[in-house]
C-alpha cells in the first residue's frame, strides 16, 4: 500500500500564487460585467420610472440612488484595504498588497463622487453645496487620504518595499472609517443620521428601497469587477516588470 | 421619462457626473490591462 506523502495545500495557499488567482478568477469578468449593467440597467429604472418622490425632499430623492452607493463604496473600499494591509504586515499574503494598491484609485473615484454627488443633493436640501461639518469633512479627508496612498505607491521602485509604507499608512488612516460613520450620531451636522445601515433595521420605505437596494448591488458589483481587472493588470506589471529587468541585463527570456 | 420638478438640473448633474465618472475610471482600467498586456506579448511572454 502507499502513502500519498504529497503536501496539501489549502486553497488559502494557492491563492497566495499570482497565476493561480489570474487562472481562477480571469472567467468571472465578463459574466460579472453583465450581471453589473444588468443591475444598473434595472436601478436607472426604478430610479427614474418606478420609484415615487420623497413627500419632503421631492424628487431630489432621487439622487439618493447614486450618492448612497457611492458613499458606502468610500468607506468599504478603504475597509478592503485595512484588511489586506493586515495581510501584507501579519500574513506576507503575496496577494494582499496587489490587492491594496489595485483598489486604492477605485476608493478615491468613488469618494469623489460620493461628494459630488452629496454636494448636487445638499444646494437644493440645505441651500448649500457645501458645509465644514463632521460628515463631509471627514469624507474629503478620506479623499485625501486616498490620494496620499496612490501617490506613496507610485514613489517606490521597489513595490514590496512600497507595500509595508503603504500597509502602515493605511491602518493608521482606517480610524477615519468610524469617525464618518458615527459623525452625524457624535456632532451637530447638516447631514441626516443614518436611515439606511441602522442595527433596528432601513426607517424608510420599500419603494424607496428597493431602487437604493438594487443601485447598492449594482455598484459593489461594478467595484468587484474593477478591482478583480485591475488586480491582473497588477500581477502582469510586476511580470513586466521582471522581465523587462531581465530583458536589460541581456539575460534569455 | 418623469417630469424631475424644479431641481431636476441638480438629479441631472449627479447622474451626469456619476456616469461620466465611471466611463473614465472603467476606460483608463480597460486602457491600463490592454496597454500592459501588449508590452508583455512584446517581450515574448506567453502566460496571458
Amino acid at each position: 500500500m502507499s502513502i500519498d506523502d504529497t503536501p496539501k495545500m489549502s486553497w488559502w495557499n494557492r491563492l497566495a500564487h499570482p497565476g493561480q488567482f489570474l487562472a481562477w478568477t480571469r472567467p468571472l469578468i465578463w459574466p460579472l460585467a453583465g450581471v453589473t449593467t444588468a443591475l444598473y440597467l434595472l436601478g436607472l429604472w426604478f430610479a427614474f420610472f418606478n420609484s415615487p418622490a420623497d413627500y419632503q425632499m421631492g424628487d431630489t430623492v432621487r439622487i439618493m440612488y447614486v450618492h448612497v452607493p457611492t458613499a458606502w463604496l468610500s468607506q468599504f473600499v478603504y475597509a478592503a484595504m485595512a484588511v489586506s494591509a493586515l495581510g501584507t504586515l501579519v500574513w506576507r499574503h503575496p496577494l494582499a498588497d496587489v490587492s491594496m494598491k489595485a483598489a486604492a484609485p477605485l476608493g478615491a473615484a468613488f469618494t469623489a463622487m460620493a461628494l459630488f454627488t452629496g454636494s448636487m443633493w445638499g444646494r437644493p436640501t440645505w441651500g448649500t453645496f457645501w458645509e465644514w461639518d463632521g460628515r463631509m469633512t471627514s469624507t474629503l479627508i478620506l479623499l485625501f487620504i486616498y490620494l496620499g496612498i496612490v501617490a506613496l505607491w507610485r514613489a517606490f521602485d521597489d513595490q514590496l518595499r512600497a507595500a509595508r509604507v503603504v500597509a502602515v499608512f493605511t491602518l493608521v488612516g482606517a480610524v477615519n472609517v468610524p469617525i464618518i460613520k458615527f459623525s452625524v450620531d457624535w456632532w451637530s451636522t447638516l447631514h441626516q443620521p443614518a436611515s439606511v445601515f441602522r442595527a433596528d433595521g432601513p426607517t424608510m420605505p420599500g419603494s424607496l428601497l428597493t431602487p437604493l437596494f438594487v443601485m447598492f448591488f449594482a455598484f459593489t458589483l461594478l467595484f468587484v469587477t474593477l478591482q478583480l481587472l485591475a488586480m491582473h493588470t497588477e500581477i502582469r506589471r510586476r511580470r513586466l516588470v521582471t522581465l523587462e529587468r531581465r530583458a536589460a541585463r541581456g539575460d534569455t527570456l | 421619462m418623469i417630469a424631475l420638478g424644479e431641481h431636476a438640473e441638480f438629479i441631472f448633474a449627479a447622474y451626469a457626473g456619476v456616469f461620466v465618472g465611471l466611463g473614465l475610471l472603467i476606460g483608463w482600467i480597460v486602457y491600463d490591462s490592454r496597454r500592459v498586456r501588449a508590452r508583455l506579448e512584446t517581450l515574448g511572454d506567453k502566460r496571458g
